[in-house]
């Protein structure tokens, strides 16, 4: 871990990890040992490992894994549920299943031919769909908090996209812990200050099975051009993501953006539809567009019997 | 013999006796972007490659982003 300085092995990396994730659950406040986790779970390696850290940690977390039907010839979705199903049964834990076919009649890819939300890429209606069902289901079973695997480099691709447009409202929002607010569930990151590279490791050295493929969606992605060009960055100078992504944090602390915008402070409002905090004034977006992908199927039916 | 480094369904195959960085820079992989091990263990950059030796790397990168960026559809949540 060139950016640390620090070599481990095996036996004090798998220490090192946990003691760490502990040492930022508690610097940055995101939740207490008495509080009721709920942690996104996609059976890929950042969420599993985290999973296995906490629940080592002590900590009562629950899994979420939302099927979303990306099948795609690849058995995607399919194969990411064995694995979350098969790490929780092997460590005792409970999991929460949720198909996004038999809630809303069509799979992710399926829905996202249906609207014009992300032009034909799934991954926009994918990440509405999945914000969505874990504040419906943190919010229906009570958890106290919803946690996500995302690490560093998760973090530091988002912030270069920000930045580089000055996406102030995004940057504005964007932090480890985001508090809870009129029906949103706080949301944590207890990975987010490791690399990439170390939560892989992590899985790899504990004997993690996870979803080695990535999602068939995922190819050209912006966050993986921006991954790669962070990582030539720091191939010349290691650091370089630690660096940028907390002195954004530090930034953010001393009030780079108290002049600015307060997107994060807007007004939210119960959805007429679902319930669920919205900023919208009557429909939320996840309802608005799983609507307009039925009516279009509905339409497209209605054309062909005509 | 030459060191053979497989990545998913590519392999490379560089010569014997240079660190995994290096082969990682002859290969023009970015050493950031994979675990190398070898025999199923996990080695470090600056462990030599030796004859005969066969190597796999995993990638790391993971992605497919609905994290908000601009272009992005939608702005209430």
């Amino acid at each position: 871990m060139r950016q640390h300085k620090l070599g481990l092995c095996k036996a004090h990396f798998l220490e090192w990890i946990p003691q760490q994730t502990q040492r930022f659950i508690e610097k940055y406040q995101m939740f207490g040992r008495d509080e009721r986790i709920l942690i996104a779970v996609s059976g890929g390696k950042d969420s599993l490992s985290l999973w296995d850290v906490l629940n080592r940690l002590g900590y009562h977390a629950d899994g979420l894994y939302i099927n979303l039907g990306i099948d795609d010839g690849t058995n995607y979705s399919a194969q990411s549920q064995r694995l979350s199903e098969s790490f929780a049964e092997s460590h005792d834990l409970h999991l929460h299943s949720v198909a996004i076919e038999t809630l809303e009649g069509y799979s992710v890819p399926e829905a996202s031919r249906l609207t014009l939300r992300g032009k034909g890429r799934p991954c926009s209606v994918c990440g509405l769909t999945k914000r969505h069902i874990m504040n419906r289901v943190a919010r229906e079973q009570q958890y106290d908090v919803i946690v996500t695997g995302h690490n560093l480099d998760d973090e530091a691709a988002v912030l270069f996209g920000n930045t580089i447009n000055w996406a102030v409202g995004y940057l504005e929002r964007q932090n480890p812990v985001l508090e809870a607010r009129s029906g949103l569930v706080r949301k944590a990151k207890p990975f987010f200050r490791f690399y990439e590279r170390e939560t892989a490791a992590y899985a790899l050295l504990r004997g993690i099975e996870y979803i080695y493929d990535e999602c068939p969606h995922a190819a050209g992605a912006k966050s993986i051009y921006y991954k790669e060009v962070l990582n030539s960055m720091e191939a010349k100078r290691p650091g370089t993501k630690l660096a940028f992504f907390l002195s954004f944090l530090r930034a953010k602390e001393s009030g780079i953006f108290a002049n600015g915008h307060t997107d994060d402070r807007s007004e939210l409002r119960n959805c007429q539809s679902c319930g669920q905090p919205t900023t919208a004034p009557d429909i939320c977006a996840y309802c608005r567009t799983w609507e307009q992908i039925r009516n279009r199927q509905s339409r497209i039916v209605d054309e062909r019997r005509i | 013999m030459p060191v053979s480094i497989a990545l998913r369904d590519i392999v490379y195959e560089v010569r014997a006796g240079m660190t995994a960085r290096d082969a990682l820079k002859k290969i023009d992989i970015l050493p950031e972007s994979v675990l190398i091990t070898r025999n199923g263990e996990l080695i470090t950059e600056d462990e030599i490659l030796k004859e005969d030796e066969q190597i796999r790397l995993i990638a790391v990168i993971s992605g497919g982003s609905d994290r908000k960026t601009p272009g992005q559809v939608g702005k209430n949540p």
